[in-house]
Formats: C-alpha cells, structure tokens, sequence
C-alpha cells in the first residue's frame, strides 16, 4: 500500500515528495529544449603544423565573431543576439589527428554532445572523411576552410554547406592574373602537396592554363608528401629547370619551411612564385616572403576584401583582441559563421509563426540551401552545389613589404567576379574548365 | 641526365644523407648498446629543434654576431638533450632494464607521448621559424645550381660526427668498453665492466645526439608539433636498412636513402612518397638483419 502507516508518516512521504518535486521542477524546465541555447561544435587545427596559420586564426575568428554575436554587436543585418536569439554555446575540437579521429571527434560533438551543428575543418581529407557521416547523421556541417570541389560534385549532399568557394576558383583566377601580368610566360611548373588539395590545385590551374594559354609548357610536376619539411631535391629540381614560374598552393609550416629554403637558394630570383595560400602567411614571414610573389587568400579576404564597413569592423575587433591582422581563415570562418546564424534565423522565423521555439535540423538546412548575404569579405551566394556551395568574387595581387611602414602589403590586386572563376551549377568544375570555361563572365 | 642534374642529385643526396645520419646515429646507438628500440628518441630531435628555435630567436634579435648563433643552437640543444636522457634514463629507463624488448618499446612509446604533451606545455600549439642561421649562411653558385652554405656544412658536420664516433670507439678506454657490452653484455660485467654506467652514458650520448640532429635541422623547418613523428619514421628506416646497432650501417643506410630519393625527385617525382620505404623493403628482402649487422655469439 502506498504510504502506508501512521498519519503523520504518510504527511513526511508527502512533504518528502512535495520538497523533491519543487527540486526537480526548475531541472526539468533547464533540460527541456527552450531554445534559449544553440550549441555549435568548431573543429579547427589547435596543434601542428597548420595550427598557427590556418587553425588558429579561424579559431580566433570563431570566438570574436560568436562573441561578438551574442552580444549583439554584429553589424546589420546581423545584429539580433546570438542565433535569433538563443545564446550560442561552443566547444572548440582540435583536428589533430589521423582521419579516424577527425570522424570519431566529429560522432563524438554530434551524438555525445549533441550539438546543433558544426563548422569546422581545415584539410580537404578530413571534410572529405566527414561529409559522409554528416548525412549518415543528418547533422547540419559547415565547411569553413578546406578547398576540395569534390564536396559537391560527387554526390548531392543535404545537411553539409560550404560558405567559402571552393579551389577550382583559386586556381583559374591565379592562371588569369598570371597571364595578365606576365604574357610572355613559356613555362611553368608545380610544386604541391601530395593529397586531394594539393592535386585538386593543380589540376585545375594546369586546365586553367591549357585553355588561356595551350602554348606554355608544364615543366616540373612536384608532389612531396604532406609536413615534408625538406625540399632541398625540389628545389635543385627547380634551379636546374627553365620554368619563369613556380605554382604552389602549399600552406602550413610547409608554406614556411619552403619559401625559408628556397630564398636561401636564391629560387625567387630564378622563378615568380604564385603561392594561392600565400595571404595566411605575409604577417608571419613578412620581409622573408619573395617580393613580388602572386598571392592569394582563398577569396576576397585579408588584404585583398573589398573596403566596407562590414570589413573594418571585423579587423577592428580581430586586431584589437589578437594584435595581428585577421587572415583567410578568420575570415572564412566568420563568413561561414554569418551564412549558419542567417539560415538558423530564417529558419527560426517560420517556427516563431506557429509559436514552437527551435527550428529543426532539416529546416535550418533547408533555410540555408542558396542563400546570399554580405559579410567583411563581400557578397556570397551559395548558387552552386544544388545551393550548398557558395562562390563569390576573388582577387589576386603581388607582395611587397614595405619598409617604410614596416608591414607586408599586396599591390596591383586584380578582381574576379564570381562568374568567371568559378563554374556554373551542375557542371563539374573540372569538366568546366576542360571545355573552355564556358559561360564564364569576366 | 645532364651532368649539371646528376652533380644536383649527388649535393640533395649527400644533404638528406647527413640529415638521416645525424638523426639515426643516436638511435643506432642506443639499440647497439642497450637493445632498445627507443621512440622516444624522436622526442630528443623535437626539444633540441624547439631548444635551437628559442636560443636562435634569442639571440638574433639581440643583433649578436652569426657565428656566436650557430654555437648557441647546437650548445643549448645539446643540453637540453643531456638534461632529458638523464630524466629519462634514471626516472624511466633504469626500472625496466632486463625486461623483454617489446615492454622496452611501449614505454619509450609512452615516455613520446608524454613528452609531446610537454612540449605543448614549454612552447605552445603554435610552430616557430628558425631561419636565421640558414639565411646568414649564404649560398654559393655552382653553374646554374645555387647551393645553400648551410646544407654544405650539414655534410661536414655528419662527416665530422661520423669519425668522431669512429675515433671514440676505436681509439679511447670508454669505447673498448662500449664495444665489450655491445658484444656481450654479460661477459663485460662478468671482467668489472659497470654496465649500469654504461648505460646512462649512452643513453644520455644517443639523447644528446637526437637533440643535435633537430637543432641543426631547425633553420629549414617550421619547428611544429610532429616533427618527431616523421623523423623517428625516416630514422628507423635507416637503421633497418644499415642493420640495428651498427654506426657503419647507420652511415651506408642514410647515404642509400638520400640518394635514392634525390635521384627520385629529380628523375621519377610521381614515386618520391614510396622510395624510401621501396628501398628498405628491397635491402630486407635480400638481407633481413639489414647490410651491416653484426655477428651474433651463440651461447651454449
């Protein structure tokens, strides 16, 4: 019999169950789903090579930019706090590691912490690791920094977006701003890592180059293995080459450890370097970076972003806590960060109607699916990718450092609109460029 | 070939080789005296390269003399190497003497992890860039190939460790002595040898020699997180080509791999990745102790 025995033993079970439900009540009201919270999980290199360049800075370009979100502060149409609303919690992951690890941490932020999406990852390998578990898991990814085009193309894709264009753009633009700064180019040649992003860059700049300019030669092909960290062979192969020009989308430590050997052998003054990741590295080499080298940033940023308001305000904030210039990543991150909070938003308004607090998965994906904003890098619209992969205008420019002002700068930038380095959708961007670049609008 | 490309795959081979050596030279050691396969010795090349990377920066930004520089890099990394093999060997090494060499590897396995995590620790996430001493170095012209003064006083500097090894063991008390425990170890205790001491002096000398190797190669890499990594892997096919435990071995494996893969970049650069590991599945196949392994007593 429940509560059996005396009266005033039955009135203690009660006031025992009474105190205990007065205790659980406030716990069950914070483990239900108000909405008041979106957790987000951010994968970024936090150790090796590619920390300091790339995994950092878009690290740092998280917490500014998710700081600055919850506070409001974010410049319209981006100023309601948080994601419409919900403060915006995250746990920042390290992308260490081998592949494995990269898909375990990836389960790991989505079934254990359960998180409302994630943006992350660095390394075509591990986007091209984690894109499938995502859809396996239905769980909302955004692709802040890896370049592979292979994302989209291989497969239409329904919970992973990338904000930030893919290589192919990369590569096609710095094979137009070489032909149009150097016309009298007769051979060139390459020196990339020896994994998907580093074939994928020079596969498409070789195509870019065989449709603009058929009659410059490739000379050198160079795929040394991922951190190799010694290139003294490459470069003799390069000394001993005829090329006028070095392709290179090297990053990291390996960018670094290249352009420290390579000026020690004097190979800047044999060759023009087009280093296509060039810009994450100018605040750090600074004086040691070859004069004159084509540098890009992965799109419009750092540097090479267009003069906005927007703009300003992010290297304000970035410089202010960081003491450092906000570089590609930072960027790429902040815009990939913009892209997630107005889809969230657009979603949240449609579940606002019918008075529900959280929007699902499947509806902030399906709010996301091409949509256009500006943020401190321009305009982007996710137009291509079945509305998953975004393109936006790029640009190309030449280092110097300037001594007067003590600090790196790019001159003679060069602009591409988005419709003319990258391709249009549901064409493959390889078999974009092999015939022709057709519909490209310069 | 041209001659001009052949003289380039010898000055790349010759500089990988020397890169190889001096980093397989303190590995090498170890396994010839104690019989341990050591994996933490790609930790000693990480904190000599960090080592090199902050006494350089150091140094340099005070505006001091070169050559002053260069002395600081390999005397710091040196020490530090000194002061690690000690921590190593007296608080780790000494309690699983004896053991079988399998329990040997797993803790310098783990004794590599742990050190990873202290780097982290001492230095941060973040990579540093040493390039002072590469650049100050200069580079002469040979034809149309410039090479880097540096790399050319790599070579010396692995010439110079390779006979000053030769000369330690051949010509002085402690390396008779080395060379008995490296024969027979317990014939060398049974004549008086301390075997105990031996053992910490090589352990340190092979510690010291790990951190030499990531000093010298700090100027062309990015000091970063990983670095061991790959060196342990490169060393250990070096070792596995020469034969385990022999300096000579140690010598012909890092020229056989430099070579080999110079010859690679500049002829055939498609199978650049594979070469090395090529070459030693090749040597173990025809020779499976590898070129210059030593005899072995059989005891009754």
């Amino acid at each position: 019999m429940l509560f059996g025995g005396s009266a005033r033993g039955r009135a203690c079970c009660w006031l025992v169950l009474f105190v205990s439900w007065l205790g659980v009540v406030p716990t069950q009201a914070q483990n239900a789903p108000s909405g008041g919270t979106v957790k987000l999980g951010i994968v970024s290199f936090l150790t090796g090579p590619a920390a300091a360049p790339f995994g950092i800075p878009g690290r740092n370009g998280a917490e500014i930019m998710i700081e600055a979100m919850n506070a409001g502060k974010v410049p319209a149409p981006f100023n309601k706090p948080g994601f419409g609303g919900s403060t915006i919690e995250a746990k920042y992951i390290d992308e260490t590691g081998s592949t494995a690890n990269v898909v375990t941490e990836f389960r790991n932020l989505v079934q254990r912490d359960q998180v409302d999406a994630v943006v992350g990852y660095v390394s075509s390998g591990s986007c091209l690791a984690v894109t499938p578990v995502a859809e396996e898991l239905r769980a909302l990814t955004v692709l802040y920094d890896c370049g592979t085009p292979r994302i989209f193309e291989e497969k239409p894709r329904s919970y992973v977006f990338r904000v930030s264009p893919h290589a192919t753009m990369d590569n096609v633009a710095a094979a137009r701003y070489l032909l149009a700064k150097k016309s009298d180019v007769t051979s060139y040649s390459g020196i990339n890592q020896n994994y998907a992003w580093g074939q994928d860059s020079w596969r498409d700049f070789t195509a870019a180059m065989q449709v603009l300019a058929p009659n410059v030669a490739v000379d050198k092909v160079l795929f040394p293995k991922l951190f190799a960290g010694e290139y003294g062979a490459e470069i003799s192969t390069l000394l001993t080459s005829k090329s006028q020009v070095l392709h290179t989308s090297f990053y990291d430590g390996d960018l670094e450890a290249f352009i420290y050997q390579g000026q020690a052998r004097a190979l800047d003054k044999r060759m023009t370097i087009i280093a296509t990741t060039g810009e994450a590295a100018i605040w750090r080499l600074r004086d040691k970076m070859p004069s004159g080298t084509i540098v890009g940033a992965r799109g419009p940023h750092g540097p090479l972003a267009p003069d906005s308001e927007f703009n300003r305000w992010f290297q304000k904030i970035y410089s202010d806590r960081y003491s450092i210039p906000p570089t590609y990543p930072a960027y790429q991150m902040a815009m990939s960060l913009l892209g997630l909070k107005l889809a969230y938003e657009k979603a949240k308004t449609e579940k606002d109607k019918t008075g529900e607090a959280k929007p699902t998965t499947d509806e902030v994906a399906a709010a996301f699916k091409g949509i256009e904003f500006e943020g401190p890098s321009g305009s982007v619209k996710l137009a291509i990718g079945d509305g998953h992969q975004g393109i936006s205008e790029t640009a190309y420019g030449t280092y110097r450092f300037n001594k007067e002002k003590n600090e790196p700068e790019i001159v003679d930038i060069v602009r591409f609109p988005a419709e003319c380095v990258n391709p249009p959708a549901g064409v493959k961007a390889d078999d974009w460029i092999k015939g022709g670049m057709k519909g490209a609008k310069c | 070939m041209s001659v001009l490309s052949a003289f380039a795959v010898l000055i790349d081979g010759l500089v990988y080789a020397a890169y190889l050596f001096i980093v397989a030279i303190g590995l090498t050691l170890i396994f010839g005296v104690m019989k341990i396969l050591n994996v933490a010795h790609g930790s000693f090349f990480t904190f000599g390269a960090y080592g090199a990377a902050s006494a350089v920066g150091i140094y340099f930004n005070r505006g001091l003399p070169d050559a002053g520089g260069y002395l600081l890099m390999v005397l710091f990394a040196m020490a530090l190497g000194l002061v690690l093999g000690l921590i190593l060997e007296r608080g780790i090494m000494r309690w699983v003497y004896g053991r079988d060499e399998v329990v040997m590897v797993l803790v310098t396995y783990a004794a590599f992890l742990i050190l990873e995590d202290v780097v982290i620790l001492v230095w941060g996430p973040g990579s540093y860039a040493t390039y002072q001493p590469l650049l100050a170095a200069g580079n002469i012209e040979i034809g149309e190939l410039v090479v880097s003064n540096y790399d050319l006083g790599l070579i010396a500097a692995a010439a110079v460790l390779a006979a000053i090894y030769y000369w330690a063991l051949k010509f002085t008390r402690y390396g008779r002595l080395l060379t008995a425990v490296i024969f027979d170890r317990e014939t060398a205790a049974a004549f008086g040898i301390n075997v105990r001491v031996v053992y910490t002096v090589t352990f340190v000398i092979g510690a010291m020699l790990g951190a030499l190797g990531g000093a010298i190669m700090a100027p062309k890499i990015a000091v970063t997180l990983g670095i061991g990594v790959e060196v342990i892997v490169l060393a250990f096919a070096v070792v596995a080509i020469g034969g385990m435990g022999s300096i000579e071995g140690a010598l012909a494996g890092a020229l056989i791999v430099g070579i080999c893969r110079a010859a690679t970049v500049h002829l055939v650069p498609q199978v650049e990745l594979f070469v090395i590991y090529a070459v030693m599945a090749l040597v173990l196949m025809i020779r499976p102790y590898g070129l210059f392994v030593r005899a072995q007593p059989r005891k009754i």
